[in-house]
């Protein structure tokens, strides 16, 4: 049986009400925007980068509960740390959210552990990655990413 | 003198669950609570085992062959177009073309009047609470040929604004493309006044009935607009399968929207000769069975009836809206006087898609996000809405249970 308690968990509401990092970055020197189409969830992330260390970096956007408990975290968690180190976490948390990588297992996620639980909702799994998405883009120079590929219809 | 009411026709609620097996799934522990049936409603029994039979009995490919199966199988689809044909009290069958759902039949619209009849500088009016299926196949259109399409405003409550709308007309209107019942807010649009208003000034008039065939009773005649659209999984019937309704005159003049088999009286490589309506616009093979379920479907909302469907329907908002109006922390989007058995809703502080996920872990099932009107979200400055839809099978019981489970998800956001 499925528990709303399982996924909404304290450490998550937390985050929910009380961003961590919220805001924009004052010269930064790495941004990039993240967006999905389906349910309007929108981050926008600033860094500032020196060398191959993430120096500091905050974030602004709207979403869900789980969007921005994830991008709220995600800012605690790779703070301080090597370029290469934020990636390694961008792609274990990106393994956790889709199932692909045991929560139990060996990994660096920490306290991320608590999104494991969006795994079983096929649904909820863009709001959790999105931000660990954008910081990818953030650290590879692109500027935005979406959770879906789009093609406009507004005439350039 | 005192006026007296005659009581709403009531329905045999706990016979008509009996009827649709689906009702009966536990989710999460937790018997099912179906709210989203105006994304997509569940099938009856009845249509269930009509497609069975067809399958194990009826089947061929149609107006092809000259064996058994071919002609029952003929027989059966054509005696589903006459089922639509009264079900809308269209003048003749042969004004009901098959679609694969409503939105193939707006586009169907666009490509055989839109694109072989309008030019640069011509203009459509759309209203503010289009769905996306009524908004883009004209933006295609626009891009595509210079059309101007011009955007009747709403109100606060989500109605239309009658005196921005006649303004919205001049010499160079050339169709209004109008949704009969709003999917996102459930307003009813005043749809007779309008069409008559458009008719005066000679403009053709395509109504969005997705939301409104499965809740109301339709009478194209009596409406007169040119175009109706409807789709068959929202009225107890299959996916895969719609209905365009077109005046015979306009269906004539119209071009093809798909060219290929059916669709053709005679091919040779200089040249082809269409067929009449409304097998002009229904190239391939078509969607036999589901075409055949639609009939049945409609069979059985007959048989319940519209007009008590209705009134039932009605009933049910009526109570959902007094009971959610009681909670605190709840904004209801969209107040029409005129709504259709949609609920939209916001919990303060919570977002939409929270609000379902908690929902679902309780067995119920809503709709959350833009719901395919992005248009309506920004006018109301939401990115998404929670969206409760009903049907003639959910009950009071049911309106009890989404309440408590949005308590439970302001407990946890608390």
């Amino acid at each position: 049986m499925n528990d709303s308690r399982m996924l909404y968990q304290e450490v998550i509401l937390d985050h929910n009400r009380k961003p961590r990092n919220y805001g924009r970055l004052e010269g930064a020197n790495r941004h990039a925007e993240g967006h999905n189409p389906l349910c309007g969830d929108h981050v926008r992330l600033s860094l500032n980068v020196a060398g191959d260390r993430i120096e500091s970096l905050a974030f602004e956007g709207e979403g869900c509960a789980i969007c921005k408990a994830s991008a709220s975290m995600m800012t605690g968690a790779v703070k301080g740390k090597t370029v290469h180190e934020a990636e390694e976490l961008v792609s274990e948390f990106r393994g956790m959210a889709t199932g692909n990588l045991d929560p139990e297992g060996e990994h660096h996620l920490g306290r991320l552990k608590v999104f494991a639980g969006v795994a079983d909702l096929p649904s909820r799994v863009k709001c959790a990655i999105l931000p660990w998405h954008t910081l990818h883009a953030a650290l590879n120079a692109e500027e935005s990413v979406s959770t879906e590929e789009s093609v406009s219809t507004e005439e350039e | 003198m005192s006026v007296v009411l005659a009581d709403a026709p009531v329905l045999n609620v706990d016979a008509i669950r009996r009827d649709f097996p689906i009702l009966d799934l536990v989710v999460n522990g937790k018997p099912l609570v179906y709210l989203d049936n105006a994304a997509s409603s569940q099938m009856p029994q009845a249509v269930i085992e009509r497609l069975v039979h067809y399958q194990q009995h009826e089947h061929a490919n149609i107006h092809r062959a000259v064996h058994y199966l071919s002609e029952t199988a003929t027989r059966e689809f054509e005696g589903a177009r006459e089922k639509v044909r009264r079900f809308l009290n269209a003048k003749e069958a042969r004004e009901i073309i098959f679609t694969r759902g409503t939105t193939e039949a707006i586009n169907l619209v666009m490509h055989g009047y839109g694109r072989a009849h309008l030019a640069a500088g011509d203009e459509i009016i759309l209203s503010s609470l289009e769905h996306h299926s009524n908004i883009v196949p004209w933006q295609m259109l626009a891009i595509e040929k210079g059309v101007v399409l011009r955007v009747i405003p709403m109100n606060d409550e989500g109605e239309l604004l009658q005196e921005a709308f006649r303004k919205c007309f001049n010499a160079n209107t050339r169709l209004l493309a109008l949704t009969h019942v709003s999917n996102a807010l459930g307003t009813v649009n005043p749809v007779q006044a309008m069409i008559d208003h458009a008719h005066s000034l000679g403009v053709p008039v395509l109504i969005d009935g997705a939301q409104a065939a499965p809740h109301k009773a339709v009478d194209v005649q009596a409406l007169d607009c040119d175009f109706y659209a409807f789709s068959g999984h929202k009225l107890c019937g299959p996916t895969g399968i719609g209905v365009l309704y077109g005046k015979a005159d306009w269906l004539e003049a119209m071009q093809p929207y798909q060219g290929g088999g059916d669709m053709i009286l005679s091919v040779t490589f200089e040249k082809t000769d269409y067929n009449v309506i409304p097998y002009k616009f229904e190239a391939g093979t078509p969607a036999i069975a589901a075409a055949i379920g639609l009939g049945a479907a409609i069979d059985y909302l007959q048989s319940i009836g519209l007009e008590a469907i209705e009134a039932y329907e009605h009933e049910l908002l009526a109570y959902a809206t007094e009971r959610m109006k009681a909670m605190d922390g709840i904004r209801i989007i969209g107040q029409a006087k005129e709504k259709s058995a949609v609920l939209s809703f916001e919990v303060s502080g919570v977002h939409p898609h929270d609000v379902g996920t908690i929902l679902n872990d309780e067995g119920i099932a809503i709709r959350t996000g833009h719901h395919c009107a992005q248009p309506v979200m920004q006018r109301f400055h939401v990115p998404a809405t929670a969206r409760a839809s009903f049907a003639f099978y959910n009950t009071r019981d049911e309106v009890d249970r989404l309440m408590e489970g949005i308590a439970k998800v302001r407990e946890i956001f608390a």
